[in-house]
């Protein structure tokens, strides 16, 4: 029970601590690839904390929906960062919820956020709304096709489950191919439910393109932090998720010192490389225009879908 | 114990009928004499339902009729107490909100009338769960159908209220017909309308006969239910009603037909059919939810995006059922089981929290006097506890954690996932897709209440109506509060919901799945097993609060204690208004586009300039239409093709007397004819 109380802090900490550096280090990698050099990758802890101190100013126009928000969300987000396995591949909240569960933990977030953008009145944040129920309910489908490949393939929907079988080599299948289908599925999903280019663009504050931006854009002080924090908090998340699923190598399958430090060293790292590969990405590719993002999504919902054909398929 | 509840609930109910035309016409003393029984009722049915549930054997009474063929026969099992328990449970909430709202129609209508059909209608659908002849079911649901018809043109001075009225009557006789032929074939196999020789008749059905009596049942049954494509009664209907009757159509009267589809497949068929009746029930579920919820979406009069998500919701329903009658075809007893109770959760669940969400549309009507979501605005601030438990209902209908919507959402997606086990590969992709039409669904609803939400509650008021809204009274917040306890229980303690759903399904696949369902000492839910799935909801509410606690002490921590300064919205540089508020149409406007090959929208944009210059307009005129696919190319060809049959046979109705003489003249000559 103790070690289980201990482990669910330690992975608290771990995906706090971590989420602004992984923020940080994209828009490191971003700037070195436009030939600047970039604020440091610590930058946003940082903000945070400037963040934190400032003083908030609230719309008179706003109810409680609004402040509650920043917490409902943060909770929602750090409750489903703590479903995924990070560093060790048995989380004693595994019982918890599976990885349906994590999805609609994530929707929780997002439904509130979508109410506090429509809360201030402004037409910006009614506009962020609208467009995040569109992208989400566009990746939605998508998702659950993915996740079902991968509940195949792992014989089960629990993540621990999955990735700690995974780890020990159990039941997995010889031919690759449905695994791979779902993850280039659920690499776009979190692409675009994690609002990054080519479907939303963070670093934009243009009401012609702006998403989650605009629907956080009354914010201000420590609710701004919150909702900054959880939108990193989001982001490493479904990096860890993709990490994990896909290659746990290094994670620690047993509560061992050593193994839990290589667990925590490999985590880093992995997490740390698809930062850099979102970064690169970011840097190829332009944003889509909004009604073109449903083409990305239709062939992540394609994929998907293939995945789960091969694995029948090959499975006579 | 169980006789005497289920008088006290009968004698409550019809003393609720005859009671409240006897006394002396004093809307306030007829509203409380009505009320007050049918919630005295509602608390009588609530008892009965949990013992019916917990009883060992099915409670059964009878009493003889005069007329051959037709028994007052009453039997509580399992199945039928789980309905009365839903009935009750809404029916009281409702009649304790009825006592604040039904002020509104003092002068306006009948107190008197309006109480006797509130009972009567609450009584009508009780009779219908527990009836246990073919017979007596026909005259309780033709009794049902015609009391909430009377219950819907409650405001008839007004054309569209009639018009629903018609609409509703018509398609509910239709259903009503396919209803009685699936009985006579039942009829005629058994000698009996007792519902023990539908069960086990003399000679079994052949299997022709079956397979008619599932298309009968489907029809009859699902236009009740509101199955796309024969839903299109339910959006008008439902909001026509007062909205206290619109909680109970749309949260329990549809239900009245899911128990007799449960009733006529696994109990009068026994749970032996051909994998392709589960797969109708599967692909009509998965329609119907997706349809449901997009023209939803669209809708922006609150109470027919409610009705509209009714359909989706009874589509959801159908997805778990449908997905057990698979299971069941290929013996695969537990996970139809399983597929049974996430149908039933649901169908429970749904029952509360459409019913708390038409009682908070209700007060909104009761508030503002107006149905139009565009109309509302800011009402958060003006009425507080109406804006709480018509977001606990909107979150619940969203299906997000921990709510109850969520439980049963989750279970039907498990035993969708769980179809890696059947045979066919067929069945094992069709399933998956199902699964991913529902999660599409889900976060469809979870945008149309973000708007419906949104639009009411938050920002800026958008009307006068809306700035002058007050708080409803006491006992309209009572009934809403009673539901939204039940929502929540009813997501965080599964483990108390589970037992008494298995007593359910259980003497349908003969197999109990109670102990395969709850795990850890019930603080979780694991269908299969730990390690292929679980889900607990007490932990991860317990976890949401910690956690939420943790971002307030991190705020604390960091930044310490901070006074807010509140400040006017950014408006560009002029004031904000209303005006510059997204709208509701504006909300929806890029899934419209996005789903455009469903929608079929039609725009028109008459734009009037100014003589001098083209640069200038005068007047704009906006038109925006979604076509009604249903509507335009299903009904009105069956319309069209009745009416000209009528006028066809006008020729032959000249209304002249002699004409009609000779008529029955011919008639007797030819019968005598036959007769030789």
């Amino acid at each position: 029970m103790l070690q289980a109380i201990l482990l669910v802090v330690a992975q608290t900490i771990v995906l706090l601590a971590v989420s602004p550096f992984i923020v940080g280090l994209i828009r490191k990698v971003k700037a070195r690839l436009q030939v600047r050099r970039g604020a440091s990758v610590f930058q946003p802890y940082a903000d945070l904390a400037k963040l934190f101190r400032k003083q908030p100013v609230v719309s008179t126009t706003t109810s409680w929906i609004f402040t509650a928000t920043p917490y409902i969300l943060f909770a929602s987000t750090l409750a489903a960062g703590l479903l995924v396995p990070v560093f060790v591949s048995r989380t004693p909240l595994n019982f918890a919820g599976n990885i349906i569960a994590l999805v609609y933990l994530l929707a929780l977030g997002t439904f509130f956020l979508m109410l506090a953008g429509l809360d201030a009145g402004s037409a910006f944040g009614g506009m962020g709304s609208s467009r995040e129920a569109i992208v989400a309910s566009l990746t939605e489908p998508a998702m659950i096709l993915s996740i079902f490949a991968i509940a195949l393939t792992a014989g089960s929907t629990n993540l621990s489950t999955i990735v700690h079988k995974t780890a020990l080599l159990e039941g997995i299948v010889t031919d690759p191919s449905p695994h791979l289908m779902a993850l280039a599925a659920l690499f776009i999903v979190a692409i675009a439910e994690t609002g990054r280019v080519p479907v939303d663009n963070p670093a934009t504050h243009l009401e012609l393109t702006m998403i989650h931006e605009a629907m956080i854009l009354e914010y201000s002080g420590r609710y701004l932090a919150l909702v900054e924090w959880a939108a990193g908090l989001k982001l490493v998340v479904f990096l860890t998720l993709i990490a994990n699923v896909f290659a746990p190598w290094g994670i620690a399958t047993s509560v061992e010192p050593t193994a839990l430090i290589v667990g925590l060293a490999t985590y880093l790292l992995k997490v740390s490389g698809l930062a850099v590969l979102i970064g690169v990405l970011e840097s190829m590719f332009a944003k889509l225009r909004l009604f073109r993002v449903t083409d990305l999504l239709g062939v992540a919902f394609i994929l998907a879908l293939l995945g789960l054909v091969f694995f029948y398929v090959l499975r006579g | 114990m169980m006789s005497v509840l289920v008088t006290a609930l009968l004698t409550c109910y019809a003393a609720g009928v005859v009671l409240p035309a006897c006394l002396p016409r004093r809307p306030k003393l007829q509203n409380f004499v009505a009320h007050g029984l049918s919630a005295g009722a509602g608390l009588a049915g609530i008892v009965l339902g949990i013992v019916g549930l917990l009883a060992p054997a099915p409670l059964i009474l009878s009493l003889p009729s005069t007329l051959p063929l037709l028994t007052f026969a009453v039997r509580l099992d399992p199945l039928a107490s789980f309905f009365v328990l839903t009935i009750s449970l809404a029916g009281l909430s409702a009649s304790i909100y009825a006592l604040g709202y039904v002020t509104e129609f003092y002068g306006r209508a009948s107190i008197a009338v309006l109480g006797a059909l509130f009972n009567g209608f609450l009584l009508s659908m009780t009779l219908v769960v527990i009836a246990d002849n073919g017979f007596f079911f026909l005259i309780v649901w033709e009794l049902m159908s015609l009391l909430s018809y009377f219950l819907v043109v409650t405001e008839h001075e007004k054309a569209d209220v009639r018009y629903a009225g018609l609409f509703y009557l018509i398609m509910t006789h239709v259903g009503t017909a396919f209803i009685i032929l699936a009985f006579f074939i039942f009829f005629q196999a058994g000698g009996s309308f007792s519902f023990e020789t539908f069960r086990h008749p003399a000679q079994p059905l052949p299997d022709g006969m079956r397979t008619l009596v599932f298309l009968m049942a489907l029809i009859g049954f699902g236009t009740k239910a509101g199955i796309v494509p024969l839903h299109v009664w339910l959006p008008y209907a439902h909001p026509a009603a007062p909205s206290h009757i619109s909680a109970l159509m749309s949260g329990v009267m549809i239900k009245t037909a899911i128990y007799a589809l449960i009733r006529v497949y696994f109990d009068f068929l026994g749970g032996q059919f051909p994998w392709w009746w589960g797969f109708v029930v599967l692909v009509i579920g998965a329609v119907s939810a997706l349809l449901g919820v997009m023209y939803a979406l669209m809708e922006h009069d609150l109470k027919s995006l409610l009705a509209f998500h009714s359909v989706e919701n009874i589509g959801i329903i159908l997805l778990g059922i449908g997905v057990g009658m698979i299971f069941q075809t290929f013996g695969l007893k537990e996970l139809a089981a399983l597929g049974l109770l996430a149908g039933l959760y649901h169908t429970i669940n749904h029952a509360m929290f459409k019913a708390l969400l038409f009682l908070g549309a209700g007060s909104l009507l009761y508030a503002t006097h107006t149905r139009n979501m565009e109309e509302y605005g800011g009402l958060l601030r003006r009425m507080p506890w109406t804006g709480v438990f018509f977001l606990i209902g909107a979150v619940s209908i969203s299906a997000l954690p921990p709510t109850n919507g969520f439980v049963s959402e989750w279970l039907v997606f498990q035993s969708l996932f769980l179809s890696f086990q059947l045979p066919t590969v067929f069945l094992k992709l069709m399933l998956p897709i199902a699964a991913a039409m529902l999660a599409l669904t889900s976060v469809l609803a979870l945008a149309c209440f973000a708007k419906a939400f949104g639009m009411s509650f938050l920002a800026l008021p958008r009307s006068a109506h809306a700035r002058h809204a007050e708080e409803v009274p006491v006992p309209m917040r009572v009934g809403m509060a009673l539901l939204a306890v039940v929502c929540v229980v009813l997501g965080i303690a599964p483990m108390v919901v589970v037992p008494l759903l298995d007593r359910v399904a259980a003497p349908f696949t003969e197999v109990s799945i109670e102990g395969k369902v709850l795990a850890l000492d019930g603080w979780a839910l694991a269908p299969g097993n730990v390690e292929f799935s679980s889900l607990s909801t007490p932990v991860l509410a317990l976890l949401l609060v910690v956690l939420s606690m943790l971002g307030l002490g991190l705020v604390v921590a960091f930044g310490g204690l901070v006074k807010k300064r509140y400040y006017k919205t950014w408006g560009c540089g002029i004031n904000l208004t209303p005006r510059m508020e997204y709208t509701a149409t504006g909300f929806v406007q890029p899934i419209k586009r996005v789903f455009s090959t469903i929608y079929q929208p039609t725009l028109k944009l008459e734009t009037e300039f100014l003589e001098e210059s083209r640069y200038f307009a005068k007047r704009r005129r906006f038109e925006f239409h979604i076509e009604p696919i249903f509507q335009k190319y299903l009904y009105d060809p069956v319309v069209a093709f009745f009416t000209t049959m009528a006028d066809r046979l006008r020729v032959v109705q000249a209304g002249s007397l002699h004409l009609y003489l000779t008529y029955i003249f011919v008639t007797l000559i030819v019968l005598l004819l036959l007769a030789v």
